[in-house]
């Protein structure tokens, strides 16, 4: 399998902080791949600057071959990258309906709107509410929801399951199996390490900006001590 | 002739066109302002003179290229709209992120420099324009006579509005736009080009903007200053609505414009000030404005 998102050496900075030091890693077409690491490791950040949401950024993201340090973030997402925010990004002033609709489709082959309702009959219901009228769990899935009407073939979800019942944990470890075995490809950011073990081809575990681990998916129990150390739980 | 409470209805209703006027060009102002704000977070205090340069684009058009008044409205609006595309790209732009007194400053400098050159070629005793053959002489309602071209003012504006508030309410455009306002960041993130959506809004709020001076032409004489006294009764009517709603926005601009009228028939002196006074007592009770979302 060939790579599909390759990062080297990426720098970021939020105004004066420099957060990432170099980020080295790369995801697989079509697996499951995560983020591990502790709050403040710079996960969140490195999600943003793949997006090109940050004012600095150097080293190089490519993208199925494209070289998308100098790009600006609309031009990074419409080569085919769909972006999950933490908090989920819901729009207040949007009905239902209208988040699901504004990301733009940027490629063929994304999900039309009945197959998502299909998928997520809740959002059908509720689709004149406010979207942040919505539960936590269904802010969540109109948020991966959006995005995969839009045709994008990687996608990054930071913290899905952060704040949510188990149940709904459970639906969107459920989700994400789904999603690859219909190809897509998923970069997840993740705190909940038992949730990222059962559903991700490979965990890179980041520390102080930098990748300083990479774990198979199938962690043995020498991996999952290792990990416990490195996250502090 | 009956009498209500000491005034002939004829002063009424005459004032209280003149009110629904003055309202129909504070609602169309401060609409742009509010659009504005909204997404690029800068007070536009240059919207007074983009006014006024709407009016003289109209009498430019007329006097140098004999283009009428209906050619003038659409022509005018997108004429200035233009040179308000060119400013944000070159000097707004680079606010973006900075404290948005900045903006104030520049915009409030830009005023000054584009009223002071039209007063340099033009003068200050002001400029006739007609009103349209179309659209010139009254009719009688009994009540009250209404000079034709007034009433098409309140008509103008009031179909500028809500033109205005259904795309943004019920369009894809509008929804883009109204997440944008929230999170533009997110929306960039999404694939939609942020700044030239920013570009496009300030091009569209100024060329509202000179909408409403093609519209004023006729009835006011053309003159280099006549968005600066306008301008800071718009801004209080702005303060009022609550800044960065649409609605509100437009409803505050007409409502303030009849008590306006009204208070000229009942307490002349008081004209002037009463908007001023309700801004006071507004901002006393409710800071984020009648129709503002405190945050």
């Amino acid at each position: 399998m060939t790579a599909q998102l390759t990062v080297r050496d990426l720098e970021a900075w939020y105004g004066e902080s420099h957060i990432l030091h170099g980020m080295r890693f790369e995801v697989r077409k079509g697996e499951v791949a995560t983020l591990l690491g502790r709050n403040g490791a710079g996960k969140t950040t490195t999600m943003r600057a793949i997006m090109g949401m940050l004012a600095q950024r150097k080293g190089s993201v490519g993208f199925e071959g494209v070289e998308t340090i100098g790009l600006a973030s609309h031009q990074i997402a419409r080569l085919g990258i769909g972006f999950v925010p933490e908090e989920r990004g819901i729009f207040a002033s949007l009905s239902v309906r209208e988040n699901l609709l504004l990301p733009p489709v940027v490629r063929q082959g994304g999900m039309g709107v009945s197959e998502i309702h299909a998928l997520f009959p809740n959002l059908a219901a509720r689709a004149d509410s406010q979207g942040t009228k919505l539960s936590g769990g269904e802010q969540q899935m109109l948020a991966i929801a959006r995005i995969l009407r839009t045709g994008a073939s990687l996608l990054l979800l930071d913290e899905p399951t952060e704040g949510l019942a188990p149940v709904i944990v459970e639906q969107i470890g459920a989700l994400i199996r789904n999603l690859k075995n219909r190809g897509l490809t998923v970069l997840l950011v993740e705190q909940n390490f038992r949730f990222a073990a059962r559903v991700a081809d490979r965990h890179y575990v980041v520390e102080h900006g930098r990748v300083v681990d990479e774990v198979p998916g199938a962690m043995s129990s020498r991996d999952v001590e290792k990990l416990k150390t490195f996250l502090g739980v | 002739m009956f009498e209500l409470i000491g005034v002939p209805p004829q002063a009424l209703f005459g004032q209280l066109l003149l009110g629904l006027i003055n309202g129909a060009f504070y609602a169309v102002l401060s609409l742009g302002l509010a659009l504005i704000f909204g997404l690029l977070n800068i007070i536009n205090f240059t919207h007074g003179a983009q006014y006024m340069m709407g009016a003289f684009a109209a009498w430019l058009l007329l006097n140098l290229a004999g283009l009428g008044y209906w050619p003038a409205l659409l022509l005018a609006p997108v004429i200035v709209g233009l040179t308000g595309v060119l400013i944000e790209r070159f000097l707004l732009k680079r606010l973006r992120g900075l404290d948005p007194l900045y903006g104030l400053l520049l915009t409030f400098g830009l005023a000054l420099i584009v009223e002071g050159a039209f007063r340099q070629v033009y003068g200050v005793s002001g400029l006739a324009y007609p009103v349209p053959p179309s659209l010139a002489g009254g009719v009688n309602l009994g009540f009250m006579f209404l000079p034709l071209y007034r009433g098409w003012v309140v008509l103008a504006s009031i179909v500028a509005c809500l033109v205005t508030w259904a795309v943004i309410e019920r369009t894809r455009l509008g929804a883009t736009l109204r997440a944008a306002t929230e999170n533009p960041a997110l929306v960039q993130a999404f694939g939609v080009n942020v700044p030239r959506l920013v570009t496009l809004t300030y091009g569209f709020g100024v060329a509202l903007a000179a909408f409403a001076g093609v519209l004023a032409a006729p009835i006011y004489s053309v003159h280099p200053l006549m968005g600066a006294n306008l301008i800071i009764v718009v801004f209080a009517v702005v303060v009022i609505g609550g800044m960065g709603s649409i609605l509100g926005s437009v409803l505050t601009g007409f409502g303030l414009g009849v008590v306006e009228g009204l208070t000229k028939v009942f307490w002349p002196e008081a004209s002037n000030t009463v908007i001023f006074v309700i801004m006071a007592i507004v901002l006393l009770i409710k800071p984020a404005g009648l129709f503002g979302r405190a945050t």
